[in-house]
C-alpha cells in the first residue's frame, strides 16, 4: 500500500496518488485563502471611501466629534467653543454669545448639522479640510486627525453690540460693511436664538430645537442675509446713482423736468408724495432726496429706463443669486421686465424691488468708496490650530458702480440728508454722515406696519479718506406707533457707526 | 519505535544529527507571546492611554502554555515540525488581544477571561493528546465509535433552547459549548478511516454512466449515511456554517482518496441542489443570501445598516494600514462582534496588511498540515492530517468569505481567534494531531525499522 500511494500515478488503475490530490487539495485551499484576500482589498481598498461615506456608517461622524471643533473668533476672541460631553459623539459646540453672533455664526449640532459659518467653513472647523495637512503620507500612516482650525470674522465686536442693542426686541435686522475693503463689521437679526441650547444630542436640546423652530417670530431666521425686504426710499441712491451715472442729470442743484403731480406713465395714478414739500414741479436732485421726494425719483428712474436702472442696481448686487459672503445671501431682486410705471415704482423701491439688508449696506458702502462695490466678506482669516495663517483674505472688487465724481455726487445728496432732511437722527457729532431713510409698504394695501429702513456711512469730520463704515438697518416690526426710517432705523444706525468711528479714534 | 528521549537518542543512526527544529519553535513561539503581548500593551495605549495593569501576568500565562506546550513537543515528539504551536499561539493571542478590546466597549460583558480559560483547557488537551497518542494509526481503531459519539454530540443541543435562531449549544450553568466544533475532528477521523479502508474499491468499481463512474452503493452507502445523518442534523439546527464544512470535507476528502473528479461534479450538484432546496424552505437562508446580495438595500430602505453593511463599513474603515488596535468602531456591529464577526474589528484597526498577514499565518498552518499529510506513509495518515488541514482552510474561508460578504453569512468561528471555547479547544487538539502526524512524517527513519514500514 506504501508503495502504491507514494507518488503521482500510483493510486488505484493508474489514478493519481493521495500526493497528487493531495496537493491540489492544497492548492484549492489556497485558492480560497486568495479568494478572501482579493475580496478584503476590493472592500479595504477599492471600495473603502463609498463604504466610509455611507450615511448609514456612524465612523465619519464619530471621528469629527472625536475633538473639539476648531473656533471663531472676532478680533482675536473666541465667540465659540466646545465641551466633552463623554457620549459616543464627544464634543460638542458652546457659544460665548450665541444670542449676539447667532447671525454670524449659525449653529453646529450634532443632530442638525451645520449652517452659516459653521457650515460653509465646517472643513477648517471640524479638521478635515485637506489645507490643514501636515506632511500628508504620515498623516495616512498615523492615522492622526487634524485639530480643527480656527476661523477669524472680520466682525467689529463693539459695532455688532450696539447693531444688537439697537434693534433690541424689534423685529430687525443691520448689516455694517468697511466700504473699502467690503469686510463686514456687523450682521445681526433679532429676535436671536443661542445656538448652544440644540448642539449636543440630549432630549433637551432636540426640545430647544423643536420649540425654536415653531416660534412664530421665526427667531432661526438670519434676516440680515437670508431676507429681503422692499427697500422703499433707500433705493433712491441706487436711482440717484442711475440717473448721474447716466446723465439724466447733471447738476444736483439744478431743477429736473417732473411736473406736479405726476402720473406714472400709462396710467391715470399720481405718485403721491409723504411730504407737501415735494408736491411742486421741477424740484431739483438734492431736494427731492433731502425731503425724499416719489415723483421726483420715480420720474428720473423712468428718464434713466429700465436697462439702465436695472444695471445700476446689479452694480450693487441686485439680481446676484450667488453672493456668498461664504455664506450665501438672498438673491435681492430688481425685476428685469418692467413697463414705464412699474419702473417708476420700482425706482422708488417699491413694486417687486426686494434687497436684503446686506445689499442696502453695499449700496451705502459703494457710494461711499468713490463708486467701487467691494465684495463683501465676513471672513479675515483662516488659521490652523497653531496659529498658522490658511488662508488670508483679499479685498476683491464686486463691481464699479459708478466714477468717483458721479459717487462724490451721492455722497453730497446723502449728506444733505442727514443734514437738512429725513436722516437727521443720524447726525454725528465731529463725523461727516451721509444716509437715507426708507418706509416701505408692504402687504395687502400696504396693510402691513412699514419696513423702516436706514442705510448710511459716516467718517470723521474734514476726513478726506473713504469712511470707514457703511450700514443698513432695517426695523420689520415694531410697536412704535410713527414707523418711519428716520424714527427707527436711524437712531440704530449711528449707534453702529458711532460704535466704529469710536474704535478707529 | 522510539517512545521516549533516551530510546531514540539511543537508536539515532551515526552520522550528523538529524534537524529537528526545536530551537526554531522555541524562537517562534517567542515571538509570537511578544507579538501578542505588544497588541495587548497597544490595546491599553489607544484605549486608556496606559500600559494594562496586568500586561505582565497575561503575557506570562500566555508564554507558560506556550512553553509548556513546546517542552512536552520537545520531550516527546522531537522531530515534529516547528511551526503549527507558533502559529497556534499567535493566532490564539491576537484572538485574546481583540475579544479584550471588544471587552473595553462593552463593560457589560467581558468575554477575554473565559477565552483565556478555554485556551488553557485547549493547551492542556493539546498536551495531553501528545503525550497519550503515541501514533495516529491508533484512531484509526475507534474512528466508527467515534462517529457515533460526534452523532450523538451533534443530536443533543436540539433539546436544549436555540440561541439565535440556532441549536448548535449545549448550556451547562455558565458554560455553553458547540459539539458541532468536537464532531468534526471526530468525522474527519471517521472519513479518513473509511476511505482508507475502501478507497480502492470506491476507484475502481462502479457503474459507468456517460464519463462518470459512480461507485457501488454497497461500498459508498455507509459513509454516504453518516455523512447525510451529520448533514440533516445541521440543518435542522441551522447551523449553516458547520453543514457548508462539512459539506466540503466530505467532498475534497473524498476527491483525495479516490481521485474521482466525478466526486466534486457530484457534489457541487448536490450542493446546488440543497442551497436551492435549504434557501427555499428556510427563510432564514433567503435572508442571507438577500443580504450578501444587497448589503446596503436596507439602507437604502432607511431601516439602517443590517450586520453585513456594519461588517463592510468596519473593513472600508480599516483601509490599507488599520485604525490601530482600539480604534476602530467595529462594536458598531452589534452583537457576535466578538464572535462571527470577529474578523471585521481585525480588518478595521489592522487593515488590510493586518489581515493579508492573518491569512497568511492560516495559509501557513494549512500548508504544513498537507505536507505533513504527504509526507506521510499510511493512507490513514495522510487522509487525516489533509483532513484537519481542510478543515481550518473551510472553516476559514466560511467565516472569513461571509463577514467580507464573498458568500453568504453562514455564521462559525473563525480557528483560534473568536470568541467560542469549543472551537479553541478544538482547534487545539488539531494542532495537537498535526504536530503528532509531523513528528512520524519527519522522523528520519532508521534502517532496521524502515522494513517494518514497508511491509
Amino acid at each position: 500500500m506504501a508503495r502504491r500511494s507514494s507518488g503521482r500515478g500510483n493510486g488505484p488503475q493508474g489514478l493519481p496518488g493521495i500526493s497528487t490530490t493531495g496537493r491540489r487539495a492544497g492548492l484549492f485551499c489556497l485558492v480560497l485563502i486568495i479568494l478572501l484576500a482579493a475580496q478584503a482589498t476590493r472592500i479595504q481598498v477599492f471600495q473603502a471611501k463609498g463604504y466610509d461615506h455611507n450615511p448609514a456608517n456612524q465612523r465619519l461622524t464619530i471621528q469629527r466629534y472625536s475633538q473639539p471643533r476648531g473656533n471663531i473668533l472676532v478680533g482675536d476672541t473666541p465667540i465659540t467653543g466646545s465641551t466633552a460631553t463623554g457620549g459616543r459623539y464627544n464634543y460638542k459646540r458652546t457659544y460665548t454669545a450665541g444670542q449676539q453672533y447667532a447671525a454670524v455664526t449659525g449653529y453646529s449640532s450634532q443632530i442638525y448639522g451645520n449652517t452659516q459659518l459653521e457650515g460653509t467653513e465646517d472643513g477648517i472647523l471640524s479638521g478635515t479640510d485637506s489645507r490643514l495637512d501636515g506632511w500628508v503620507v504620515w498623516n495616512e500612516i498615523a492615522r492622526k486627525q487634524n485639530p480643527g482650525g480656527d476661523v477669524y470674522t472680520t466682525i467689529n465686536a463693539a459695532a455688532q453690540q450696539a447693531a444688537m442693542q439697537g434693534l433690541g426686541n424689534q423685529k430687525g435686522a443691520v448689516a455694517a460693511i468697511e466700504p473699502s475693503t467690503g469686510r463686514i463689521l456687523a450682521l445681526a437679526s433679532t429676535p436671536s436664538y443661542d445656538p448652544s441650547t440644540f448642539a449636543g444630542a440630549s432630549n433637551a436640546d432636540q426640545s430647544a430645537w423643536t420649540k425654536l423652530q415653531a416660534d412664530s417670530d421665526q427667531p432661526m431666521l438670519n434676516r440680515a442675509l437670508r431676507q429681503t425686504y422692499p427697500p422703499g426710499s433707500t433705493f433712491k441712491v441706487v436711482t440717484a446713482a442711475a440717473a448721474l451715472a447716466n446723465g439724466v442729470v447733471t447738476d444736483i442743484n439744478a431743477p429736473t423736468s417732473t411736473p406736479y403731480p405726476y402720473v406714472l406713465p400709462g396710467t391715470t395714478t399720481t405718485l403721491v408724495n409723504d411730504s407737501s414739500a415735494c408736491d411742486q414741479p421741477n424740484i431739483d436732485l438734492d431736494t427731492a432726496m433731502t425731503l425724499s421726494c416719489n415723483s421726483v425719483m420715480g420720474n428720473l428712474g423712468v428718464q434713466t429706463g429700465l436697462d439702465k436702472m436695472t444695471s445700476m442696481a446689479e452694480n450693487f448686487g441686485f439680481n446676484d443669486p450667488k453672493l456668498d459672503i461664504p455664506v450665501r445671501a438672498a438673491r435681492s431682486n430688481f425685476d428685469t421686465q418692467m413697463n414705464q410705471s412699474q419702473v417708476a415704482l420700482s425706482s422708488i423701491g417699491q413694486f417687486d424691488t426686494a434687497a436684503t439688508p446686506l445689499v442696502m449696506a453695499m449700496v451705502a458702502a459703494g457710494v461711499a468708496n468713490n463708486g467701487t462695490v467691494m465684495y463683501p466678506q465676513l471672513v479675515d482669516k483662516l488659521a490652523k490650530s497653531d496659529g498658522s495663517t490658511v488662508q488670508l483674505m483679499k479685498p476683491r472688487t464686486y463691481k464699479q458702480a459708478m466714477s468717483p465724481a458721479v459717487a462724490g455726487q451721492v455722497q453730497q445728496l446723502m449728506t444733505d440728508v442727514v443734514q437738512n432732511g429725513t436722516g437727521r437722527n443720524a447726525r454725528i457729532a465731529g463725523a461727516t454722515v451721509g444716509g437715507k431713510t426708507g418706509t416701505a409698504q408692504h402687504g395687502v394695501d400696504n396693510s402691513g406696519t412699514p419696513y423702516a429702513w436706514f442705510i448710511s456711512w459716516a467718517k470723521p469730520a474734514g476726513s478726506s479718506d473713504v469712511p470707514p463704515v457703511a450700514v443698513a438697518v432695517v426695523i420689520a416690526d415694531s410697536n412704535a406707533t410713527d414707523v418711519t426710517g428716520g424714527q427707527l432705523a436711524a437712531p440704530i444706525a449711528k449707534s453702529v457707526m458711532q460704535a466704529v468711528l469710536g474704535g478707529k479714534g | 519505535m522510539a517512545t521516549s528521549a533516551v530510546t531514540a537518542a539511543r537508536s539515532e543512526p551515526p552520522g550528523p544529527r538529524p534537524r529537528t527544529g526545536r530551537n526554531v519553535e522555541l524562537a517562534l513561539v517567542l515571538a509570537a507571546v511578544a507579538i501578542a503581548v505588544f497588541g495587548y500593551i497597544e490595546v491599553g495605549l489607544n484605549i486608556d492611554d496606559r500600559v494594562p495593569p496586568d500586561a505582565v501576568e497575561y503575557g506570562a500565562a500566555l508564554g507558560v502554555l506556550a512553553l509548556l506546550a513546546h517542552g512536552v513537543i520537545r520531550w516527546k515528539a522531537k522531530y515534529a515540525d516547528p511551526l503549527p504551536l507558533p502559529i497556534a499561539v499567535l493566532l490564539n493571542g491576537i484572538g485574546l488581544v481583540v475579544i479584550y478590546r471588544l471587552d473595553r466597549t462593552t463593560p457589560h460583558s467581558s468575554a477575554a477571561p473565559t477565552q483565556l480559560l478555554w485556551s488553557t483547557l485547549g493547551v492542556a488537551l493539546c498536551i495531553a493528546v501528545i503525550l497519550l497518542l503515541r501514533d495516529h494509526r491508533l484512531l484509526q481503531r475507534y474512528a466508527y465509535s467515534g462517529a457515533l459519539v460526534a452523532l450523538v454530540l451533534l443530536v443533543v443541543p436540539i433539546f436544549f433552547p436555540a440561541v439565535y435562531g440556532s441549536r448548535i449549544w449545549i448550556t451547562v450553568g455558565p458554560f455553553s459549548i458547540q459539539p458541532g466544533e468536537f464532531a468534526k475532528i471526530l468525522l474527519v477521523i471517521f472519513f479518513a478511516a473509511y476511505l482508507a479502508a475502501h478507497r480502492d474499491a470506491l476507484a475502481l468499481t462502479g457503474r459507468r454512466i456517460w464519463r462518470f463512474t459512480l461507485p457501488p452503493g454497497r461500498v459508498l452507502g455507509p459513509v454516504l449515511l453518516v455523512w447525510v445523518a451529520f448533514i440533516g442534523v445541521l440543518v435542522l439546527e441551522t447551523d449553516l456554517g458547520m453543514s457548508l464544512l462539512y459539506f466540503g470535507i466530505f467532498v475534497v476528502m473524498l476527491y483525495v482518496a479516490t481521485a474521482r473528479i466525478s466526486w466534486i461534479a457530484i457534489g457541487l450538484v448536490l450542493a446546488a441542489a440543497g442551497v436551492v432546496v435549504v434557501g427555499w424552505l428556510s427563510p432564514h437562508v433567503h435572508s442571507r443570501v438577500d443580504q450578501w446580495l444587497h448589503p446596503l438595500a436596507s439602507v437604502a430602505a432607511g431601516q439602517g445598516a443590517n450586520q453585513i453593511a456594519q461588517s463592510l463599513f468596519a473593513f472600508a474603515w480599516g483601509g490599507l494600514l488599520g485604525a490601530g488596535l482600539g480604534l476602530g468602531h467595529s462594536a458598531l456591529i452589534g452583537f457576535a462582534a466578538k464572535s462571527d464577526f470577529i474578523l471585521a474589528t481585525i480588518g478595521e484597526e489592522l487593515g488590510l496588511v493586518g489581515l493579508v498577514a492573518l491569512l497568511l499565518l492560516y495559509l501557513l498552518l494549512i500548508s504544513r498540515g498537507f505536507r505533513t499529510g504527504i509526507a506521510l506513509r499510511d493512507p490513514f495518515g495522510r487522509l487525516l492530517a489533509i483532513g484537519l488541514a481542510t478543515v481550518i482552510g473551510l472553516q476559514v474561508f466560511v467565516v472569513a468569505g461571509g463577514v467580507l460578504a464573498l458568500i453568504p453569512l453562514t455564521g462559525a468561528t473563525l480557528p483560534f481567534i473568536a470568541q467560542g471555547g469549543s472551537s479553541v479547544v478544538t482547534n487545539w487538539i488539531i494542532v495537537a494531531l498535526l504536530v503528532r502526524m509531523s513528528d512520524l512524517a519527519r522522523r528520519p527513519a532508521p534502517p532496521e525499522l524502515s522494513q517494518e514500514v514497508a511491509l
